[in-house]
This record gives structure tokens, C-alpha cells and sequence, in this order.
């Protein structure tokens, strides 16, 4: 196997070069780093040809703001806070995967009411996370009123969030060793509230969007990832289950407490985009389902079985911990030196490995089916640079 | 009479006797043309009127249409829209007007400077001229010729001309992709739109705007061409609404794709002449259908039935014509608005496969459908025309 490496240089000199005949050339167009679809500050560079994409070359690096350098200097617990802003809709998974791996280096044993507690608030996280991609896979689109009806009914379950958590976004919750806080005692009760709310909710979605014959032509055939492909460039998440891969580490390697909650692993047949945008509408429910079944089931106990702030050392060695954001697989890799703060830490995000399942999906196909394609995936610019 | 019409003050004045409404045969247009004839003074002075009436209009129509459509996105996304400026944020598109018009007019460096600023004025053209043939009320036309159906397709033609002009001057990838697609669509569709109207021509035997509406004296085209009719005006409405390259086919601008597409590069009092004529389009698109369709400003009739028609025209003959059109043009608009709001947006080949694949087949069986019924006389009350 070969490997070209040439610059962006060396590739629009190539396409273009000295040639002035009045024939159709092909050319290349930055998309981004400021553009309405790439979410973020993404710069993919295309070659066209009119509208076909011959060629997409992501360019990373616009929001680099090395976290993992800057926790080689925090300790343990103070890390964790940083991972609210790499993928910003799945705060409360992110602080969870840097506490689990902690909490298994360290041998630190958590109750059973803080594993219960843990699990509902990533489902939640994770509704509210799709909730989003949803409305903006619609504005993508062309359709600005999903958007909307996307963000109205986050906005509720993001209420019944802040009233524990007290943020909205960079929710911050999930330390190595317990919470940051107990649940609120209206937690229950209002999430049982939101549950009877939103599957209703989820029924007009597919009104809107699902059953609307646009929707369907323009995702159904479009950027096909193959299996073989998805995980050759590894991909996870409802991407790679999009493809047909039933590999969900909530199912596979259970951690919290999945186990013991009821569920299915919605997965795709063809691996189009319209498969990927089923796959996170079923994820939905699925979730409701398993805050349902969990939601009455909480144990009392503590919610912090280390002290707040109290410094962690970790034995000397190679730790990876693993669990599953709303986006795919996000790793923790630590390499301990015995003291109370970390070697090297390394996050094997979900969204760099998805990101560059594009250029194959995508290849020959129209800029429009390009942006379908691209929202299908669902990307965090934030978490692909970290 | 004629030498009454040398005097310019005497034609205002005429204008606003009640003689225009009694009589729709002295329309506007005829005082025009016998103005013509008789002086250029009158003539003159008409075309100013004529002008300033057109001009008025587009620059009001912005201002309204751009007002109801944010309402309407807004109570359509479950939020309130513009409520600050004003009650109701009534006068927000004021405010932004104001705040185009101070905004710097930004030229890209490379780009053509001639057509740059050209392609705006060019794309306001095509609406004025469009504008001038609707009728809003008996008399108050501004030109009514002969050919009045051929002026709208050549002239409708026109904007895309403006968008092209725009799009290539910008010396911008996403520009230039945004007006080639505005081209190919715009002509495409405007070969289902002149079909969909001579179905009502050849209904009505007339190609001049007012003659048209006379022949539904007896009940409005939707109804009496039964059938035939009625897909000419689905094919009517997904034409114009290509035309007016709104949601599902606001591919030239696409602004998820391209950015803007090929307004991408405007900036102040020329990217809001664009939009005014979008607006105004929009408004002009939806008085046609009106016009062809629904009887322009002629109340519900059916047939002879004297007594369900003397109910239909209890208006008093004034408020009449304002009631009818305007409620069937802004149901359209409504309309055309709802579709914006719900629909996303068609890929390029998808657009271009229902244009010549879908609509235009159906449009030239449509025809000769129409053809048929019209030779034999099987739509309701063919006696009347």
C-alpha cells in the first residue's frame, strides 16, 4: 500500500496549472472555515468539477486549543472540566469517559446510585444532543423550521437538566469518584414530565421531516458507507451502525449501568445517509426507553465517594477507558508517572474518526448531497480539533 | 374628449372619477394610448404616474411582504417574529430599510464593476416591467397591450438575466454557482409557467389581461375548466415558485450550500434591491395566478344563478375589487409562504428531472386536453365566452 502525500499547493497547481482553454476545468472552492453547513470553523477544500466533488480535503486546526497539553498540567479532577468543550452536546458523556478511566485506574468503586444517576443524565444528554442534530440536519437542507421545533423541545429538557446540573451547555457534572451534585428532588418527577412530552414530539419529527418525499430523495442513496469502510477508517457511533454494524459499547462492553436496562441497537442496512438519520431518530426513543425503565429505580446512597478536589494518583502505566457518546467512541488514553497528574493524556474522539468517512461517502457525488452527507454525520468541529 | 386629454390636469383628474370604474373599456391604458396620439404632454405625463405608481408599489411591497413573511416564519417556528420596532414590530422592515441605505456598498476587487453594479438595477427592471401589467382593479392597470400573456413570459424572463449578471460579475466560485444553477432553473421553469398560462388563454381566447378577466364573469377558470384547469394551476404554482427561487427550489441562493449563492458579494442598498425584487415578485407571481385563475378582482359568480351572484356583489362597487383581489392574493402568498417554511430544498438534477421529466409532459397533455375541452365546449357555461 502507497501513500501520497502532496500539499493543497502542490494539488490546485496540478488541477489548474497554465491552462486557458475556454473548455470546463475543474477547480477548487474552500468550503469553510466560515460556512453556514460545516457547523464550526471545518475547512473542507473541494475539487469540482461544475457540481460534482471530485475530490473533499478536510483541513483541520481552526479550533485547536490543545487540551490535552493543558491537562498534563491539572490534576485528575480538575481534566474532566476541560472535556465540557470538545464535544460540547455530550458534556456530561465526556466528563464520564475521563471518570471511568480514572475511577478504573485508580480503583476508585463507585455506588451504585451515582452509576444509575450517570446513565440517565447520558441519555438525557444524548436526546438533547440529537434533538439538535435533527433541526440542523433539516436546516442543512433547506427547511429552517425544524431548527426550531429541534431546539424548542431541547430547550425542556435542557430546563430539567439545569435545575441539577445549573448549566445548559458545558454541563460540567460527572467527576472521578461521584457528581458534582445530588440529584434535584423535582429530578423524577419532571423527567417522567418530559418523557410523556416528548414522544409525542417525536411523532410530529416525523411528520415534518421523516415522511416528507424531499427528505427522502435527498438522503436515501446518498453518501454510501459501505461496512468495510466505515470500519476501516473507524468510524462508530450511529455512523458506523448506520452502515450495518451492530457495535454499541452500551451493548457490547455495558458500563454504568446498561446493563440492566432494556433496549435495541437500531442499525442500518445500506449505510446511506438516509440510514444514519433513522438510526439517530430510533436512538431517540431507545433512550427514552432506558431513562424510563432506570428512572424509578434509583438507590439511595452518596453522591461523591471521594472528596471534592481531593488529589488522585494514579499507579505507573497505560490506562484506556472507553464509552460511547452520542457521536461513537470516545477514548481515554493515560499514561501514568505515579503522581496526581497525568503523563500524557490522549482522547480518541468520535468526530475526527467520522469526519474523514466523508471524501469516500461523498466522492463523485452533487455539493448539495455533500452537505446532506456531512450533516448526517453529525460533526462537532470542537471535538475533532480538541 | 381628446382635447381634454392634451391638458395632463384633466387626465389625473379623470383618473380619479368614478367614470374609470363604471366603464372598464377606458382603462388607464386606453387614455394612454389615445394620449399617445393626441399629445406627448399626456403621454408623458402618464408614463410618469405610471412610473411613480410602479416604483411606489415595489418599494411598499418590500416593506410589507418582507414584514408578513418574517410573521409568518415566525408563528410558523412556534415563535413571535419581529416584535420590537413598533407594535408588532409593524415598522422593523423600516428600520432594516434605514440600515440597508446607510450600509456600505462593498465591490470585490477583481470583479466586474460595470455589471456588478448593473445586475441589481437590471433585476428591479424585470419587476417594474412586471408589475405594470397587473391588473389590480377595473382600470387600474398601468399598460394592458394585446399580447399581455407573451409581455409576462418575455418579461418574467428578465430577472434571470440580473441573477446571471450577479452572480458572474462577483468573481466569487460559490456566486458563479449559485447564477449558473438560478439560470438553468429559471429557464426551465418558465417553459411549464407559459404553458400553464395559455391553458387559461386558450380558455379565455385572449392573450390581453383585462380581456381575460371579463371572460370570467361567469365563474373563475379553476372552476369552470374543471380538471384541465386545476392542474394548470398546481403546474402554475410549482413554476412560480421556482421562479421566485423560493424554498423547495431556492437552490441560486441555497444558503446552506453556497452561502448566499448569488447575492453572496452585495452588500447595502444593492443587495436589498435584489430582495425587493424578490419580494415584490412574489407579490407579482401571486396577482397572476389570481388573475388567470381566480377572476382578478371579480367576485365568486356561478353562471346565471342571479340570485347566489347578487349576493356575491353586496359590496359596494369601491371596496369590491380591493376585497376580492386582495384576499385571493394574499391567500396565495400565504401559501407560497407555508412551502417556504416546511419544505427543504430540491438537489440540482432532482430539480431539473421534475421540470422536464414530471411537469412538462404533463403540461403539454395538459394543453391539449385544454385544447380539447375548449373545441368542445365541455367546461361549465361555455355559452358566456
Amino acid at each position: 500500500m502507497t501513500v501520497e502525500v502532496s500539499s493543497l499547493k502542490e494539488l490546485v497547481e496540478q488541477a489548474s496549472g497554465d491552462d486557458r482553454s475556454p473548455d470546463t476545468q475543474e477547480y477548487f472552492v474552500n468550503m469553510g472555515p466560515q460556512h453556514p453547513s460545516t457547523h464550526g470553523v471545518l475547512r473542507l477544500v473541494l475539487k469540482l468539477d461544475g457540481e460534482r466533488v471530485l475530490r473533499c480535503i478536510p483541513v483541520l486546526g481552526y479550533i485547536h486549543r490543545s487540551i490535552e497539553k493543558i491537562s498534563e498540567h491539572m490534576n485528575y479532577m480538575n481534566c474532566v472540566h476541560l472535556t465540557d468543550r470538545m464535544d460540547y452536546l455530550s458534556s456530561i458523556m465526556n466528563n464520564w469517559a475521563v471518570s471511568k478511566a480514572v475511577e478504573e485506574a485508580a480503583g476508585i468503586e463507585v455506588n451504585s446510585r451515582i452509576q444509575y444517576i450517570r446513565t440517565i443524565f447520558a441519555e438525557l444528554e444524548r436526546i438533547q444532543s440529537h434533538q439538535l442534530w435533527w433541526g440542523v440536519l433539516g436546516m442543512d437542507l433547506g427547511a429552517f423550521t425544524p431548527f426550531l421545533y429541534g431546539i424548542r423541545d431541547r430547550e425542556v429538557l435542557n430546563d430539567v437538566m439545569e435545575e441539577t446540573v445549573g448549566a445548559r451547555l458545558t454541563m460540567n457534572y460527572v467527576l472521578p469518584g461521584g457528581l458534582m451534585a445530588d440529584i434535584h428532588p423535582n429530578f423524577v418527577h419532571r423527567v417522567k414530565e418530559f418523557i410523556k412530552y416528548f414522544r409525542p414530539k417525536l411523532d410530529e419529527y416525523d411528520d415534518l421531516l421523516t415522511n416528507n418525499v424531499i427528505i427522502q430523495e435527498r438522503l436515501r442513496n446518498v453518501g454510501i458507507l459501505s461496512p468495510q469502510t466505515a470500519v476501516q477508517y473507524g468510524a462508530t457511533g450511529p455512523v458506523l451502525r448506520g452502515s450495518g454494524v451492530a457495535f454499541d459499547l452500551r451493548k457490547d462492553h455495558p458500563y454504568g449501568v446498561y446493563d440492566q436496562a432494556d433496549f435495541e441497537v437500531p442499525v442500518g442496512t445500506i449505510g446511506d445517509s438516509w440510514d444514519r438519520y433513522w438510526v439517530r431518530v430510533e436512538e431517540m426513543r431507545q433512550s427514552l426507553n432506558i431513562v424510563e425503565q432506570l428512572l424509578d429505580n434509583i438507590p439511595p446512597g452518596d453522591f461523591l465517594v471521594k472528596k471534592l478536589n481531593s488529589k488522585i494518583k494514579i499507579p505507573e502505566g497505560r490506562y484506556y477507558s472507553q464509552l460511547e457518546t452520542a457521536r461513537g467512541v470516545l477514548g481515554v488514553f493515560i499514561a501514568s508517572d505515579k503522581k496526581d497528574e497525568p503523563y500524557r493524556l490522549h482522547y480518541r474522539s468520535p468526530n475526527f474518526n467520522n469526519l474523514w468517512c466523508l471524501e469516500p461517502m461523498i466522492k463523485g457525488d452533487y455539493i448539495a448531497s455533500l452537505i446532506g452527507a456531512m450533516s448526517s454525520l453529525d460533526l462537532v468541529i470542537p471535538d475533532i480539533d480538541r | 374628449m381628446a382635447d381634454a386629454l392634451l391638458n395632463p390636469l384633466s387626465l389625473t383628474l379623470s383618473v380619479q372619477t368614478s367614470e374609470a370604474f363604471a366603464a372598464p373599456a377606458m382603462s388607464l391604458a386606453d387614455r394612454a394610448s389615445r394620449a399617445l396620439e393626441s399629445g406627448v404632454w399626456g403621454a408623458v405625463m402618464y408614463i410618469v404616474i405610471g412610473l411613480v405608481a410602479v416604483l411606489t408599489a415595489v418599494s411598499v411591497l418590500g416593506l410589507v411582504m418582507s414584514y408578513i413573511e418574517r410573521k409568518v416564519a415566525g408563528h410558523f417556528q412556534c415563535r413571535l417574529g419581529p416584535m420590537r420596532v413598533g407594535p408588532h414590530g409593524v415598522l422593523q422592515s423600516l428600520a432594516d430599510g434605514i440600515k440597508l441605505l446607510f450600509k456600505e456598498g462593498i465591490e470585490p476587487g477583481d470583479g466586474d464593476k460595470v455589471i456588478f453594479i448593473g445586475a441589481p438595477i437590471f433585476s428591479i427592471t424585470a419587476t417594474i416591467l412586471l408589475l405594470a401589467i397587473v391588473p389590480l382593479a377595473p382600470g387600474i392597470q398601468v399598460v394592458d397591450m394585446n399580447v399581455g400573456v407573451v409581455y409576462i413570459a418575455a418579461v418574467s424572463g428578465l430577472g434571470v438575466m440580473g441573477i446571471l449578471m450577479g452572480g458572474w460579475s462577483s468573481n466569487n466560485k460559490w456566486s458563479l454557482l449559485g447564477a449558473m444553477r438560478a439560470g438553468a432553473q429559471m429557464i426551465s421553469y418558465e417553459v411549464s409557467l407559459t404553458i400553464a398560462l395559455l391553458v387559461v388563454v386558450l380558455f379565455s381566447g385572449t392573450l390581453k389581461v383585462s380581456e381575460i378577466i371579463e371572460s370570467q364573469q361567469q365563474g373563475w377558470w379553476i372552476w369552470r375548466g374543471h380538471g384541465v384547469a386545476i392542474v394548470a394551476f398546481c403546474l402554475y404554482v410549482i413554476a412560480s415558485t421556482a421562479e421566485l427561487n423560493r424554498t423547495p427550489f431556492d437552490l441560486p441562493e441555497g444558503e446552506s450550500e453556497l452561502t448566499g449563492g448569488y447575492h453572496t458579494e452585495y452588500s447595502g442598498l444593492r443587495f436589498s434591491f435584489f430582495f425587493l425584487a424578490e419580494f415584490a415578485n412574489l407579490f407579482v407571481f401571486s396577482a397572476l395566478a389570481v388573475t388567470f385563475f381566480f377572476g382578478g378582482w371579480l367576485p365568486f359568480h356561478v353562471g346565471n344563478y342571479e340570485g347566489f351572484n347578487s349576493v356575491m356583489d353586496l359590496l359596494p362597487p369601491v371596496i369590491s375589487p380591493i376585497f376580492w383581489f386582495g384576499s385571493k392574493c394574499a391567500t396565495l402568498i400565504f401559501i407560497l409562504m407555508w412551502f417556504r417554511w416546511t419544505f427543504p430544498r430540491l438537489r440540482m438534477d432532482q430539480l431539473m428531472r421534475l421540470e422536464w421529466k414530471v411537469l412538462l409532459p404533463i403540461g403539454f397533455a395538459n394543453l391539449i386536453l385544454a385544447a380539447t375541452v375548449v373545441l368542445s365546449g365541455l367546461y361549465f357555461f361555455p355559452s358566456a365566452t
